[in-house]
């Protein structure tokens, strides 16, 4: 319970310095909204009344707490471009990319488990050495990159999908996840790679152990010792890595939503940012954000469940 | 230690051995050394159908569905398809009557009467009446309560809006201006309706069906419209793309029929696959310099960029030849006022250039930036190729990329820059292109300054007299040409990749894609 509020404590601290930031950049980097929406041309007299309007006359401080006060009461303000409330254009947004990214992630648990274990209990045979290459090669191809030779290969070569033939998730739920299988595995495979190699060299290290042998010496079969006793002790640096990846992932799906054509939260703040939007900037930064506190508090929680020390300590 | 080491070392050979084919086998795509351009859409072998749905690939997202509000060129191309104005463009330039069935202009430019069409229809059936239109009018100029500014700039000049029946109203300038019928071209929208933005009513010929930022509009074929058998197509939707790149993959993959923004080499890879139409792009692609800065206050040091800069190089290299060389800040859109042998003024001439270099003072050359905005790739390529160029005279140029809003904040408005390399499009009034050259124009941000220029522009501006507004407006671009105010490049190509199934797609000299003319073919 106490730690539940200390990571409250921390979540907010966190948005907050976050928020600042990106509120205060946004001052420094040249380029004004009421320009980008009202045009290069625009009389300042337009300017100004635009600049009224969305509150943009008030210094930055009166603006940064204007923001803070609203955005605590669940109002993220307007966007400028959009000229609708932000919550609305979220709201479009987010089920895309917060699926897109739980695909992802069961992709890279789905390969990555099963296929690191495999590839540390046969370490030392050929084959697990010629895989052990193939997953260095894999764990270093960009997801962007990845994505373009999906689309190319399982696109317009094999027609397995349509590039670009987007389904929003209104219309049919399974066109919909069916479409992001392709991204999803843009995202997952250079991933998995990395979880992969993790895995593996954990398992490998923990082996050398006594308590190993021991097991061994007590006539424990060699699956037994590895999945009860092995496993259990090198699961916790590839639970680290893991929490770490929801995050990764969440960055990765914003640059494979760009080659897929997907309209979820990282098309939308790669355009906000062109066009100085930054309510809207600011509510998917403190989304990001807060994703990524509440992903390392699941991973503590986990870690506590896994190992006892933990727990105690 | 030693087999390990080796190990490492064959890993990492094999690493990159592998990427290497990865890579290559991404590089080498089959290339053509003809491309399959053609200039007219329409074949009349194969007669139009009615029906169907097209997909168009567009490159930005809309800024408003309002009308009114809208400012983006994206957006303009767009809901051309869904509002009409008084007048509306036509494919070759003219104002033809839409909402308004007939007008006048009178003689003194003073004076504008439209008649209002009769049996109009609203898309949500209600009939347009002379209220709308005044409505709409007083909208863009900002005479409704409450209104601070007006919406459309040019609107400001309207000081009276009167009814003279139920068809017809009349609209009082502040000063005779015979070129304002160009931008009342603005939406005639249904008055008091709040939600233009969300759900825009207009009377175009496709009506609104949903919009999703980032990703699609949506529009079907407005039943009731009042010009018989238009649109044919069905439906239509406009698919906002993330980039050229994916734009490129979605129009092999068959999920766009229509994209207007292809590049020379992409036209050639979609060779076979795409039909690929070539026009105007209807701008002013010019190197444009900073005339109150040093070296560029000095017209020798102009004149010496133009004599260094090769149009016909420069469409060689960045468009395989297409484009159109220009001399002057007007493109030949504007037949009636386009002065073409300002072209000529500067052929490409080295020994000219060094020549004038040495009489400014400049004979061993100095050193420039050419800012551009970093998103237009065509510009981009266009400045490697000028910096090449401009090394013949000794000219050490760099190029500096910025953002698009950093061009409009810091450039464009605050004119803090030596040279810049972008495309100057105008609406339907040529004088868009010339009065920002008066030394007090707000928009100069060349800072050009020329007594003789701010004489003759007042009095073009002045002129109602057709014959006189030619002749001044041609003697404007010489001025312009033979002052070197910039140096000016092209009109670039605009290729459009289009389904072959489809026909009837028209190139207009103002920015907007006409779905009303697009067909399936039978």
């Amino acid at each position: 319970m106490k730690q539940i509020g200390k990571k409250t404590g921390t979540l907010i601290i966190t948005l907050l310095f976050i928020s600042f930031a990106s509120f205060f950049a946004f001052q420094v980097i040249p380029g004004d909204p009421a320009l980008s929406v009202l045009g290069m041309d625009a009389t300042e007299q337009q300017v100004a009344v635009f600049r009224k309007e969305m509150g943009l006359d008030k210094p930055l401080l009166v603006r940064y707490g204007n923001w803070v006060w609203n955005f605590a009461q669940g109002d993220f303000g307007r966007s400028y471009h959009y000229r609708t409330p932000v919550s609305g254009l979220l709201g479009d947004k987010l089920p895309v990319t917060l699926t897109l990214t739980l695909i992802s992630f069961s992709f890279v648990l789905l390969i990555s488990i099963p296929f690191g274990i495999l590839m540390a209990k046969f370490a030392e045979s050929r084959l697990g050495k010629a895989a052990n290459v193939v997953n260095q090669v894999l764990m270093s191809v960009p997801s962007f990159f990845l994505g373009v030779l999906l689309v190319l290969v399982f696109g317009l070569l094999l027609k397995w999908f349509t590039p670009g033939k987007y389904i929003s998730y209104t219309e049919s739920i399974t066109g919909f996840l069916l479409y992001l299988i392709a991204p999803a595995a843009a995202i997952a495979i250079p991933k998995s790679a990395m979880v992969i190699k993790f895995l593996r060299s954990s398992v490998l290290e923990q082996r050398k152990h006594n308590y190993v042998r021991t097991a061994y010496s007590k006539g424990s079969p060699e699956n037994r010792v590895l999945f009860i006793h092995i496993l259990k002790n090198a699961s916790i640096p590839v639970i680290t890595i893991l929490g770490m990846m929801i995050a990764d992932i969440m960055a990765g799906s914003i640059v494979v939503e760009q080659v897929f054509n997907i309209p979820g939260v990282g098309r939308l703040l790669v355009s906000s940012i062109g066009y100085r939007d930054y309510p809207v900037v600011q509510a998917i930064i403190v989304y990001i954000a807060s994703t990524v506190v509440i992903v390392n508090f699941i991973v503590d929680m986990v870690y506590r469940l896994v190992d006892p020390r933990i727990r105690e300590a | 230690m030693k087999q390990t080491k080796f190990f490492k070392m064959f890993r990492l050979l094999f690493l990159v051995y592998v990427l290497a084919i990865v890579l290559c086998g991404c590089a080498g795509g089959e290339q053509g050394d003809t491309t399959g351009v053609t200039t007219t859409a329409s074949d009349p072998q194969k007669g139009p159908q009615k029906g169907g749905s097209v997909v168009v690939g567009i490159q930005q997202d809309l800024d408003s569905l309002d009308p009114h509000m809208a400012d983006a060129a994206g957006t303009s191309e767009v809901l051309f398809n869904i509002f009409e104005g008084l007048v509306k463009p036509d494919k070759d330039g003219n104002l033809v009557p839409a909402v308004a069935s007939d007008f006048k202009v009178s003689e003194d430019g003073m004076r504008y009467t439209f008649t209002l069409r009769e049996g109009i229809t609203f898309h949500n059936g209600s009939p347009v009446t002379i209220d709308d239109v005044i409505y709409s009018v007083n909208r863009c100029a900002g005479r409704l309560e409450g209104q601070e500014a007006p919406l459309v700039s040019a609107y400001s000049v309207i000081t009276e809006v009167n009814r003279i029946d139920d068809k017809t109203v009349e609209l009082v300038l502040e000063s005779g201006d015979t070129e304002l019928i160009g931008y009342l071209t603005a939406a005639i929208i249904p008055k008091d309706y709040e939600k233009q933005g969300e759900s825009p009513v207009g009377t175009g010929p496709f009506r609104f069906v949903s919009y999703s930022p980032q990703h699609a509009f949506v529009m079907e074929a407005y039943k009731d419209y009042w010009q018989q058998g238009m649109p044919y197509l069905d439906k239509v939707e406009f698919r906002i793309v993330a980039n050229t790149d994916s734009a490129m993959l979605e129009l092999k993959g068959g999920s766009i029929d229509l994209y207007p923004y292809l590049t020379s080499d992409q036209a050639r890879e979609l060779e076979g696959q795409m039909e690929v139409l070539l026009g105007p792009s209807n701008l002013v692609q010019a190197l444009f310099l900073n005339n109150a800065e040093p070296p560029f206050d000095n017209v020798k040091v102009r004149q010496a960029l133009a004599c260094l800069v090769n149009p016909q190089e420069i469409m060689d290299m960045v468009a395989d030849g297409y484009g159109t060389e220009i001399g002057s800040n007007m493109f030949p859109a504007f037949s009636k006022y386009y002065l073409e042998s300002t072209k000529d003024i500067y052929s490409p001439d080295v020994e000219r250039a060094k020549a004038l270099l040495a009489e400014a003072g400049y004979s061993d050359g100095f050193e420039m930036t050419i800012t551009v905005p970093s998103n237009y790739q065509f510009h981009v390529d266009t400045a490697q190729v000028i910096v090449e160029e401009l090394k013949q005279g000794n000219i050490q140029a760099k190029i500096n990329l910025v953002e698009w809003e950093t061009w409009i904040s810091d450039i464009y408005r605050g004119r803090q820059y030596q040279g810049t390399i972008v495309g100057l499009d105008a609406d339907l009034a040529p004088k868009d292109l010339l009065d920002r050259y008066h030394s007090e124009a707000r928009n100069n941000f060349v800072n050009f300054s020329n007594e003789e220029y701010d004489k003759v522009l007042e009095e073009a501006m002045a002129s109602i007299d057709d014959a006189e507004k030619v002749e001044k407006y041609q003697r404007l671009q010489q001025i312009l040409a033979e002052q070197a105010a910039s140096v000016y490049i092209q009109d670039p190509a605009k290729l459009v990749a289009i389904n072959p199934k489809l026909d009837g797609f028209e190139f207009y000299p103002v920015y907007v894609l006409d779905m009303a003319s697009v067909y399936f073919n039978n």
